[in-house]
């Protein structure tokens, strides 16, 4: 008798490009995120560093909200109550959206951070050679306090990254959706979530070692 | 020329300067002396407005420094200051250091701001460490650095705010050498310092303060020699 392991057992090779595909998919959101998310955690942070009451008021709580909450639960919620407010949005959109908030709540306290780590000796200086307060932050805080905690922010980028997954409950096919997808058809989880993390690990990567040459080069 | 008039500063219920009244001509090199905490160096940050005053006035060439309404930012090119902590920008090298404030701040092209860096750092003798990182100098070359970023912006006046006292003694000469070189090329100084051989050998005048006020100014030989105040005598008695 035809042993029927045989309708499951058919990773092909167009299952490789499908789970390809979506790891083009998991880069595409994670870098749209952490790129926007990146600018506006600046900012946020920015506006924490300078202590006003609005800030310390209104954006502090907000962030500590949106770093608390669970991130799974903050997408279905956003999907689903977003069109209620007439945002109609499809689940790369608010993946997007999501995810960056998530990304600008974490990086703001990074951001904040470098900033502290500039001394205000350091600023006087600056001031002192009739920079106006822009020029100091943009020639001198930002370059010092970015390579003070870029560790940090690599830590935020790659953990990002690897919570995009989440996305996948909106119905974004990226790459653990792709991955459950076929082990469905499959059962074979053990070889496809290897694939799947060997993706992640060639998109994680890279951004490691660029971030250690980084770190190398600042450091001589 | 800095005329300071009834000059008085709180940092909260604390004042630190209580009525100072100091006219400082072009061209002089005035030492500011004093215990810590009698307000020198309080005085220098309300000549730039690095703090705010509560009372009385600054003018520098005419100019109302803490005024509404007065350009501090075009103020300060005039006014160059060296910290006690040398505070060079860290990522970038010895040149680039010099030539980032006449670039962006006076709008300088960038082989003009280098030729002018390389100009200053030659000045102070740093003129073979144009591209090391300040991570790289000592701590009296990392001042001197200093010195030659503040001069590259052409000030008329130079502000040293303890300029030697975070330096190993072996590296305080070199530093006091440096400012010895502007006095006599007729910078206009005033020099926070505790370095007594400095304010009796370079300046034309001293000034002692004491707990907020201007107790004695008079010439280093007078300061030194023949000092009238209780507060100066002891002092002096006390450092040496």
């Amino acid at each position: 008798m035809e042993p029927t392991a045989s309708f499951f057992f058919d990773f092909r090779i167009s299952d490789l490009w499908f789970l390809a595909e979506a790891a083009w998919r998991t880069l595409l959101i994670s870098t749209l995120s952490i790129t926007i998310g990146t600018a506006l955690g600046v900012v946020f942070g920015w506006m924490l560093f300078e202590g006003r009451w609005a800030a310390v008021l209104i954006l502090g709580p907000l962030l500590d909200v949106f770093r608390s909450v669970p991130l799974i639960i903050q997408l279905v919620l956003f999907y689903n109550f977003a069109p209620i407010i007439g945002l109609i949005l499809d689940p790369f959109l608010s993946g997007v959206v999501i995810l960056s908030i998530y990304c600008a709540a974490l990086v703001a306290n990074v951001a904040r951070g470098g900033m502290e780590a500039v001394s205000p000796s350091m600023r006087r200086a600056a001031r002192s050679l009739g920079m106006s307060y822009w020029q100091d932050l943009r020639y001198v805080v930002l370059p010092i306090g970015t390579r003070a905690v870029f560790p940090s922010w690599v830590g935020v980028a790659l953990g990002v990254m690897k919570d995009s997954a989440l996305v996948s409950v909106l119905g974004y096919v990226e790459l653990l959706k792709a991955s459950q997808i076929l082990i469905t058809r499959t059962q074979e989880p053990l070889l496809i979530l290897t694939i799947a993390g060997a993706f992640y690990f060639a998109l994680s990567y890279p951004i490691s070692r660029y971030a250690a040459s980084l770190e190398k080069r600042w450091a001589s | 020329m800095i005329e300071i008039r009834g000059l008085e500063k709180f940092y909260g219920s604390l004042q630190v300067l209580k009525g100072i009244d100091l006219d400082v001509p072009n061209g002089e090199v005035l030492s500011i002396i004093g215990a810590s905490g009698s307000g020198k160096s309080t005085l220098l940050y309300c000549i730039n407005a690095l703090e705010a005053i509560e009372a009385g006035s600054v003018v520098v060439d005419g100019i109302d420094v803490h005024a509404k309404g007065t350009d501090i930012n075009a103020l300060r090119q005039k006014l160059g200051m060296v910290f006690q902590q040398w505070n060079s920008f860290p990522h970038l090298t010895t040149l680039q250091n010099v030539a980032l404030a006449p670039q962006i701040v006076k709008g300088k092209s960038k082989a003009e701001s280098r030729e002018i860096a390389a100009r200053q750092l030659e000045h102070v003798g740093l003129g073979d460490k144009f591209d090391v990182y300040p991570s790289a100098l000592s701590g009296g070359q990392q001042q001197r650095l200093a010195i030659a970023r503040a001069l590259a912006m052409e000030p008329e006046y130079m502000l040293f705010d303890e300029a030697t006292s975070a330096l190993d003694p072996e590296l305080v000469g070199e530093v006091l050498d440096t400012m010895r070189l502007l006095a006599e090329e007729g910078m206009t100084m005033i020099c926070v310092t505790h370095e007594m051989s400095f304010a009796r050998d370079v300046s034309d005048r001293v000034a002692f303060f004491h707990q907020g006020v201007i107790e004695e100014i008079d010439t280093p030989a007078e300061i030194f020699g023949s000092p009238k105040s209780e507060h100066l005598q002891k002092f002096l008695s006390n450092i040496r």
